[in-house]
């Protein structure tokens, strides 16, 4: 506190009296609003705490340069071609990686009595949630966009060039968006913001590792193969593939939005009734 | 108190069980417009519960409550409208400014952008945080946290507010502070509902107590009546020469009524009902030429109250404050 500073280091009792003589209540915000607010709340954040985007972008880039420059030659033959391959599939693994702060985030808010200052206000009920995944959206977008920049000063050029790069990113941010539905409901059902992040990425690690992220599944034995083809991950980083190589895979884009749509139905609900409930 | 005056609060058989532990066994609560209300009890009686279904966050089981005329469980936004919460049962957000906190509560309240901004400027000058309204919550001394916390349950004056232990943890100076914005905001009209385990802030606060031990009102009244109930406490004295204690102790038989001898063997205290016999304790003993080292009256203890009013010690059940923390 910097008393020194100013003379008013104590609320003023003159002053307080008038504040709370001077409001007349506004009428209720609309839902957007009530949502844009939050998703306000979220950028805020992200300018706060940016080491919560260095974290989700680090990490990627890191298994960027370890994997082209390590295993790239030996996988692909050479760094160029395992670049090809596995960008776009990096690309996924850092914006799902990233979901897992929207279960960090509820959770913090729920251990600190944020939630309840929220659960007190006479706004739409979902209007926190969607409007914190709203700002998170951002940030996944932020994320995927680190990827490919970096992939591209690496000399990665997808064939179907910005628009190419974009729609995959899109992609990505739309199934992450599902996906961070799940992690709501982990964040509302742990004790900690700690037990949400190891059971967030006990779950998304292996299930990332599991696909075909990084090797071609084709090298794979039988069973091992039969699991990567159906793991979403797997279709999800084949759709991203498809679409920045100007060869869009309709069946993967579908599946992947399908997926994304499933776990909305299914886990959109649950997060609003435990929010509720809670 | 009148009785006639119309109620904040209007709650009657509250009942609140988690599993096994029945947090809230029955509350009635009658609390008057325009009043400070005081709900005085240990950690784990069931205050935050109450308070919690009071406010809307979570549900009675059985019971109903009715709070400026509005049923909190089948009006809860008209109750939300007009109600707001400090301290743990909302929080501000700790990663935000103390400016980004007001602006981002007065847009929620419906307030617009530009107005939102001066409204956060406003309470900001008002309580004396303008200097610190660009830095994170986290960074903020407790006194700090504590009028921001109010300031955000103030960005539209409540009808209502839910004062939660605006006190605990605080230093003297920083405490007088607090409770002259309470009283700010019933001179303004706002009724109070405060949650304390400290008698003396129900003392200095509030106009109404009610005393909640496991989950159940166990007695209510004025801070008077209450005190009365327990006696004002016990006088102290220290003598400069122990060996004249028994003639000492005799004297404060007489005047006081009462005499326990301490451990240190020039001290000595007196249980008494009224400050008047203890202050005429004092004076006989200085006429019986009695050297007095030092003396004091102290205030009956929240403790001392539930030992009177229960014939229990306010002890915290570990299952309880479990219960309170996760709730």
């Amino acid at each position: 506190m910097s008393a020194a500073t100013s003379g008013t280091d104590a609320a003023d009792t003159a002053a307080v009296r008038r504040a709370i003589a001077s409001t007349a209540r506004p009428p209720r915000p609309g839902p957007l609003s009530a949502a844009l607010t939050f998703g306000w709340r979220g950028m805020l954040k992200v300018k706060h705490v940016p080491e919560q985007l260095l974290d989700v972008t680090v990490t990627p880039v890191m298994f960027l340069l370890m994997f082209t420059y390590l295993f790239g030659g030996a996988i692909a033959g050479s760094t160029s071609a395992y670049l090809d391959y596995t960008l776009p599939g990096l690309l996924v693994m850092s914006v799902l990686f990233t979901t897992v702060y929207a279960g960090i985030s509820l959770n913090t808010d729920l251990t600190k009595g944020v939630v309840d200052r929220f659960r007190s206000l006479p706004i739409w009920r979902p209007a926190p949630l969607l409007g914190s995944l709203l700002g998170d959206s951002v940030r996944y977008a932020i994320a995927g966009t680190v990827v490919i920049v970096v992939g591209v000063v690496l000399g990665y050029r997808p064939d179907a060039g910005v628009a190419g790069a974009l729609a995959a990113l899109a992609m990505v941010v739309v199934f992450s968006f599902g996906l961070s539905w799940v992690f709501c409901v982990l964040g509302l059902l742990l004790r900690s913001p700690n037990a949400v992040m190891n059971a967030g990425f006990m779950g998304i690690f292996p299930l990332t590792f599991l696909s075909n992220v990084f090797v071609d599944p084709a090298t794979l034995p039988g069973p091992l193969q039969a699991f990567v083809e159906v793991n979403p991950i797997s279709i999800l980083a084949t759709a991203c593939r498809s679409l920045m190589d100007g060869t869009p895979d309709a069946v993967a884009i579908l599946v992947s939005l399908a997926v994304a749509a499933g776990l909305a139905a299914v886990f959109l609900p649950l997060t609003t009734r435990l929010y509720r409930s809670r | 108190m009148t009785l006639h005056a119309p109620l904040a609060i209007e709650a009657t058989g509250l009942v609140k069980t988690y599993g096994e532990t029945t947090a809230v066994a029955g509350i009635d609560l009658a609390v008057p417009a325009g009043v400070v209300y005081g709900v005085l009890g240990p950690n784990g009686a069931g205050k935050t519960t109450t308070i919690r279904m009071l406010a809307t966050l979570i549900r009675p089981d059985s019971g109903s409550a009715r709070v400026l005329g509005h049923d909190v469980v089948t009006e809860a936004d008209a109750v939300r409208e007009q109600v707001s919460l400090t301290g743990q049962l909302a929080s501000v957000d700790e990663e935000l400014t103390g400016r980004e906190n007001l602006v981002l509560l007065g847009r929620l309240l419906g307030l617009r952008r530009v107005a939102a901004r001066e409204r956060a400027d406003e309470l900001l000058e008002a309580f004396g945080i303008s200097a610190a309204a660009g830095k994170l919550v986290k960074h903020y001394s407790g006194g700090m946290r504590r009028r921001l916390d109010i300031a955000a349950s103030i960005v539209v004056t409540p009808r209502l507010m839910f004062l939660d232990e605006p006190t605990t943890g605080l230093d003297p100076r920083s405490r007088n502070h607090v409770w002259e914005i309470a009283r700010a905001l019933v001179a303004e009209g706002t009724t109070i509902l405060l949650c304390t385990q400290y008698l003396e802030e129900a003392d200095q606060l509030a106009d109404g107590i009610a005393v909640i031990d496991r989950g159940r009102v166990i007695a209510e009244g004025t801070p008077g009546q209450l005190k009365a109930s327990v006696g004002t406490g016990a006088l102290h004295v220290r003598l400069l020469d122990p060996d004249r204690r028994p003639e000492a102790a005799a004297l404060l038989e007489r005047a006081v009524g009462s005499a326990v001898l301490e451990p240190d063997p020039a001290a000595l205290s007196a249980q008494c009902t009224d400050s008047a016999r203890a202050a005429l304790g004092v004076a006989e003993l200085a006429r019986a030429g009695i050297g007095i080292a030092d003396f004091s009256l102290d205030q009956p203890s929240l403790d001392e109250v539930f030992l009177a009013l229960t014939g229990h010690a306010a002890e915290e059940p570990p299952t309880a404050t479990l219960e309170e923390q996760t709730s």
